[in-house]
């Protein structure tokens, strides 16, 4: 996992670039959701709660909600995925990138668990 | 793997494992007053004393009426292929599968019927079927609730009044509303939804529609400017829902043609008998965008390991076993026989033959009309039908009562279902299909034309009281 990311309890990851969030899941999430045939996610503009419901990932086995980690205004998805949701599976990080978000509140941030937080949280699962 | 009803002792070891002492235990949490009792019923008969007694309860129904009834139930020549092919063990009474890739035929039937409802509609996506044709409305006007994230869904007046209580019960849980499009009263259009209040009613800033849903032929068997509808929609956001008659299809446009997002109906007429109002069939499609949004199951085609054709229920995470209270619907299975029967019946006569059905009955229509008029029963509307249409009795529901037990059914009287119009006080819905004879129609138009007679004499002054 790389270093500069924060996490929330339900296994989204945000990377912090200046006003904007870019959110995804990580590959705990994706491994345990198996093949994910489809992400459902917020339309450009939508205002989002930090921690509320904003999406759907869909895998072959299951279908898991996907959290707003940070409150704040959708300016960009993931078009990628419409076609090729597996990008998720085979680079959760990078290409499997979900959300671009511009944050609403700074210090919501503190809310998140940082990198050695989310490592004891998926240990103990 | 044995098929068998358990044995005692496969229920003493069942027993013995969870530590019971007897299935009456695992009810206890049950309050007594609660549980069930013996059930008061005659003692049992023999095969053929029972067999005697259903035949003498069968006799009491009308199965001798010379009839005229439609209103969403249609009487149509089901070819002998049909039932002989149903009643075949395989498909009789299996159940619906829940590994369904183990039933390669059930599943390739489904996707046959899929298929053939595609062609049938246009449409991308279709389900593998609902309950019926009101429930299949009311699934689609949900669907664009879901799709377009708004409220308010707006329902012709034409659309089946059956079909309109059912769906203003699956919104009531949910908190959607739906508003009815009234009718035009006047005019040569009259009878049909009226454009006008319709794009009055879509341009409200603060209650936005989620979709507009209008039946074509309408219940009153009038044909509705559906492209118009669609047009008007689309332009606010909406999406359009076409109830529509599949036999119909075969000679009116198809939903896609005229810009549906979604077509539902009722599937009876297509090799499946009346039987009292059920069990029908609910046809449900969309276009592909909106297969997400499409509730019910979907049968896909794909390849195995193998790279052999391969059939699976496809989409499953739409449906309420994985995802619960975000599911697109309650159902959970489809109207397997029906569908069935609908494939077989449709797969007989091919598509000339449905043609020929169609136009057949539209043929009848017009001899049907001309017959009543001059009994002195003239058409209320004057749009174009295609089957089905409603014509002006005086004192219709009586008449209608006379006529019944004159052995006619002369179609619907509209006061029992449209009781808030008054225009149709007075009105009987009748239907013609290919199963209608010229000696049917003129044993109504004969019957109907004395029952008018009578019921003018009986209406005027007697002549002890006119000479005062």
């Amino acid at each position: 996992m790389a270093q500069d990311l924060r996490y929330t309890k339900e296994h989204e990851w945000v990377r912090v670039e200046g006003d904007l969030a870019t959110v995804g899941i990580t590959d705990y999430a994706a491994q345990q959701l198996g093949d994910i045939v489809f992400v459902e996610l917020p339309e450009i503009g939508r205002r989002l709660t930090q921690f509320g419901t904003v999406g759907v990932i869909e895998s072959v086995k299951a279908v898991s909600d996907l959290f707003a980690p940070i409150s704040g205004e959708v300016v960009e998805s993931n078009s990628e995925l419409a076609g090729s949701p597996e990008l998720v599976n085979g680079d959760p990080f990078g290409k499997g990138w979900m959300l671009r978000v511009r944050i609403a509140d700074r210090s919501q941030l503190d809310a998140l668990l940082d990198q050695a937080a989310y490592e004891e949280l998926t240990r103990e699962a | 793997m044995a098929y068998g009803p358990h044995t005692p002792e496969d229920r003493s070891a069942m027993l013995e494992a969870i530590g019971v002492a007897s299935v009456d235990e695992l009810f206890a949490d049950i309050p007594a007053a609660l549980r069930a009792s013996a059930l008061k019923l005659p003692p049992p008969e023999s095969e053929a004393e029972l067999a005697g007694r259903l035949h003498h309860l069968a006799g009491r129904n009308r199965v001798d009426l010379v009839s005229f009834l439609g209103a969403g139930a249609y009487r149509h020549y089901v070819p002998a292929v049909v039932d002989q092919l149903l009643l075949r063990g395989e498909f009789y009474t299996a159940y619906t599968p829940y590994q369904p890739e183990i039933s390669q035929g059930t599943l390739q039937t489904i996707y046959e019927y899929q298929s053939m409802m595609g062609e049938l509609t246009g449409m991308d996506v279709v389900s593998a079927s609902h309950y019926d044709g009101a429930t299949a409305t009311a699934e689609g006007a949900l669907m664009t609730c879901r799709a377009t994230r708004r409220e308010r869904v707006l329902v012709s007046r034409g659309v089946h009044p059956h079909y309109r209580q059912t769906l203003c019960t699956y919104f009531a849980g949910a908190d959607f509303v739906a508003d009815e499009i009234p009718l035009l009263a006047e005019g040569p259009a009259s009878g049909t939804t009226d454009l006008a209040a319709l794009e009055r009613m879509l341009a409200d800033p603060e209650r936005p529609v989620a979709g507009v849903v209008v039946a074509n032929p309408s219940f009153l068997g009038l044909l509705e400017p559906m492209a118009k509808v669609a047009d008007l929609a689309h332009a606010a956001g909406a999406l359009f829902v076409a109830v529509v008659e599949p036999v119909s299809l075969a000679v009116l446009a198809s939903p896609a043609t005229y810009g549906a997002d979604i077509a539902c109906g009722e599937g009876q007429p297509l090799g499946i008998p009346l039987a009292y109002g059920g069990p029908y069939l609910g046809i449900l499609a969309c276009r592909e965008p909106l297969v997400r949004q499409i509730p019910g199951r979907l049968v896909g085609m794909t390849t195995d390991v193998d790279g052999k054709r391969a059939f699976v229920m496809t989409l499953r995470a739409r449906e309420q076993d994985i995802r619960r209270e975000k599911a697109s619907s309650n159902i959970c299975t489809n109207q397997a026989l029906c569908a069935l029967a609908a494939s077989i019946y449709l797969g007989a006569i091919g598509p000339h033959g449905l043609r020929d059905v169609a136009a057949l009955g539209a043929a009848r229509a017009v001899e049907l009309e001309r017959a009543l008029a001059e009994a002195g029963a003239p058409r209320v509307h004057r749009g174009p039908y295609l089957n089905e249409f409603a014509v002006r009795v005086p004192d219709a529901p009586e008449v209608h009562r006379r006529l019944l037990a004159r052995g006619v059914l002369a179609g619907l009287a509209l006061a029992a279902v449209e009781p808030d119009d008054p225009s149709l006080a007075d009105a009987l819905l009748v239907c013609a299909t290919e199963v209608t004879t010229p000696d049917e129609i003129e044993v109504f138009a004969w019957t109907l034309r004395d029952e008018i007679e009578r019921g003018r004499q009986l209406s005027l002054p007697s002549l002890g009281e006119g000479a005062r």
